[in-house]
């Protein structure tokens, strides 16, 4: 499959501080590219140097088989983890400055259906709540009709029900065969949207697959937890591939089965598997 | 253009739609120069002031009684050339000068103190001195003061409307979203430094004009030489602005940093009180800065009738001044 973006061995270093400590992938085109980890996994810092916006200490980014040119704003979409948007001016006005900054942007009808800003969209930018600005900020990202949207956190901080709501907008983008880039910390959020996904933590890839493939590959079967320690306080943690072997002897050891669960893996298990630690601890 | 255009609207609606902003800057200078022509409406202790050009009271002994009457001030002014002291009397700064030398005084016919004082000197036995008669309506404090103030509102708006603006965006983001698109840095700066130009210039039109309705103040020199002077200063002092917003991000250090330029400017750039009889260094300093060169030009022609040729110094100091603060700018400005 064609490739859009290479990133090669990408470092960038903060003074003694290794933020990134030399990632190398591939993005195939039309994919959804997902880059996941806990808070300081570097996550950021790649993605905004994928961008362009932040200078690599180390490696280089490819869009097109060529270094990032000038004219490569002209083809992206960008998200911002927290961006702040001009204040005292409405969300059409904002939307009408973004179209005059690019050569052929999408018309107004557009931008407003996609990202569903019909209801909101004379309203002033400091009175739009969590998940409306979330949308006016894809907007502004799909104004271009960019080749490639990148999104760091995009639905950080949303209720449950923006978070879905957004997750339709990113599909609905997909169509449109728009490559996306996405960063998050939520495991549900990168197995319902990506093809590809990217596990880092301390700067660097623990493992690079499609989410199939990675829980695939690391676990068989089934996930057990048990409580367990003298009060029950503690959990104990089972991955089998014989759910009724496991049981049985469960049972044998007489086990108190209060608060048992059993679940397929996800990524969540994932994560913890190789980093020894929660996501969002 | 496009680019320029639609940012220009964003930033110029931002400033109007941010009432509390838009009216601070337009109120402030209003109420301050109000403020300020009734609280010095009034005139000092002595009725009449009186300035003597040569010599003192040795060498006019018929004078005698007068000098000693204590209700007049006497000024004297020991080597200053008799013109420049008229001038005062022109003024209404002055109500009478004695040149003892030339055995002259001089009276100004449209001031109403002068035939009282007049009549004192008659009759305390002035007669032997000649009359000369000059004409001129008086300055008042607010005459004076209206450029100041006008100035100073100039002076904050430009420096905080786009210095602490720019690094208010840049701390939250703004700046960072910008620089994600097409839109160069050259744009942006010039489309937020033409979007305050305008609005600075109108202002200080409205402000004039609003004030001048009531208050009807001197004005000597053309209108036009006026607009440039404030024009030229505005351009200097929003390239001050921008040399602060090219790389700060705090806006507690940017606010601070601010103070520390504006502060020396007020006191020293004249915008209250007169720096005529201050020491020479501090005269020194305050050539130094833009709202100096406006204070200076702007009142030559409000109160002198200067015309373009008087204020060129002035001008020519703006424009220096502008485009190497420009060059500065450009050479440090940083998106993040």
């Amino acid at each position: 499959m064609e490739t859009i973006v290479q990133v090669r061995d990408l470092q960038k270093s903060y003074g003694h501080v290794r933020a990134v400590d030399g990632v190398s992938f591939d993005i195939p085109v039309e994919s959804c590219f997902g880059l996941l980890g806990p808070n300081g996994a570097g996550k950021t810092t790649t993605i905004e140097m994928m961008e362009g916006i932040l200078t690599p200490s180390g490696g280089q980014v490819l869009f097109r088989g060529k270094p990032i040119d000038r004219h490569f704003k002209e083809k992206v979409g960008i998200q911002f983890q927290s961006t702040a948007l001009p204040e005292f001016i409405t969300v059409k006005e904002t939307l009408e400055m973004f179209r005059a900054f690019y050569p052929d942007p999408r018309p107004m009808d557009e931008v407003i259906d996609i990202c569903s800003l019909a209801d909101i969209i004379s309203r002033d930018n400091r009175k739009l709540s969590g998940g409306q600005r979330q949308r006016l900020l894809l907007a502004l990202a799909i104004v271009p009709y960019p080749e490639i949207v990148f999104l760091d956190e995009p639905t950080t901080g949303l209720d449950p029900q923006a978070r879905r709501n957004f997750w339709k907008l990113i599909e609905r983008i997909r169509l449109e065969k728009t490559t996306v880039v996405l960063t998050t910390h939520y495991m549900e959020e990168a197995q319902l949207l990506c093809d590809r996904i990217a596990i880092m933590d301390h700067g660097r890839i623990l493992e690079l697959d499609t989410p199939e493939n990675l829980l695939a590959k690391h676990f068989e079967g089934v996930v057990v937890r048990v409580p367990a320690g003298a009060e029950g306080n503690e959990t104990m943690e089972l991955v089998t591939s014989n759910l009724d072997e496991t049981m049985k002897s469960l049972l044998a050891e007489q086990t108190n089965l209060d608060g048992l669960s059993i679940h397929k893996p996800n990524l969540e298990d994932l994560f913890i598997k190789l980093t020894g630690s929660s996501l969002r601890s | 253009m496009k680019q320029f255009a639609a940012m220009f609207k964003a930033r110029t609606m931002e400033f109007v739609r941010d009432r509390g902003t838009f009216f601070w800057n337009l109120l402030f200078p209003i109420v301050l120069v109000f403020g300020f022509a009734f609280a010095f409406s009034g005139r000092g202790q002595e009725l009449f002031t009186v300035g003597i050009v040569t010599g003192a009271s040795e060498t006019a002994p018929d004078l005698l009684h007068f000098l000693e009457i204590e209700q007049i001030e006497f000024v004297e002014y020991p080597s200053v050339a008799t013109e420049t002291v008229v001038e005062r009397l022109r003024r209404h700064q002055l109500d009478m000068v004695l040149d003892l030398e030339q055995s002259e005084y001089y009276v100004n016919v449209e001031s109403p103190n002068g035939p009282i004082i007049e009549m004192v000197l008659g009759a305390t036995g002035g007669v032997e001195l000649e009359r000369r008669e000059v004409t001129g309506e008086p300055i008042r404090y607010v005459d004076w003061l209206v450029p100041g103030v006008i100035g100073m509102n100039m002076m904050f708006s430009c420096l905080f409307g786009v210095g602490f603006v720019i690094v208010r965006y840049r701390k939250n983001g703004v700046l960072k979203r910008l620089k994600a698109t097409p839109v160069s840095a050259l744009t942006f700066v010039t489309a937020q430094a033409a979007s305050r130009l305008v609005i600075v210039v109108a202002t200080s039109i409205f402000v004039f004009a609003g004030t001048d309705l009531f208050l009807k103040f001197m004005m000597n020199g053309s209108y036009l030489n006026l607009l440039l002077i404030t024009t030229l200063s505005i351009l200097c002092m929003i390239s001050v602005g921008l040399v602060f917003a090219s790389r700060l991000r705090s806006e507690e250090l940017t606010s601070g940093l601010m103070n520390l330029v504006t502060l020396p400017m007020i006191i020293l750039s004249g915008v209250f009180f007169s720096l005529e009889g201050s020491p020479p260094v501090m005269q020194r300093i305050a050539r130094a800065f833009p709202l100096t060169h406006f204070t200076e030009a702007s009142r030559a022609i409000m109160l002198d009738g200067a015309g373009f040729l008087e204020i060129l110094p002035n001008v020519f100091f703006l424009v220096v001044l502008t485009v190497a603060l420009l060059l500065i700018a450009a050479l440090l400005f940083k998106w993040e």
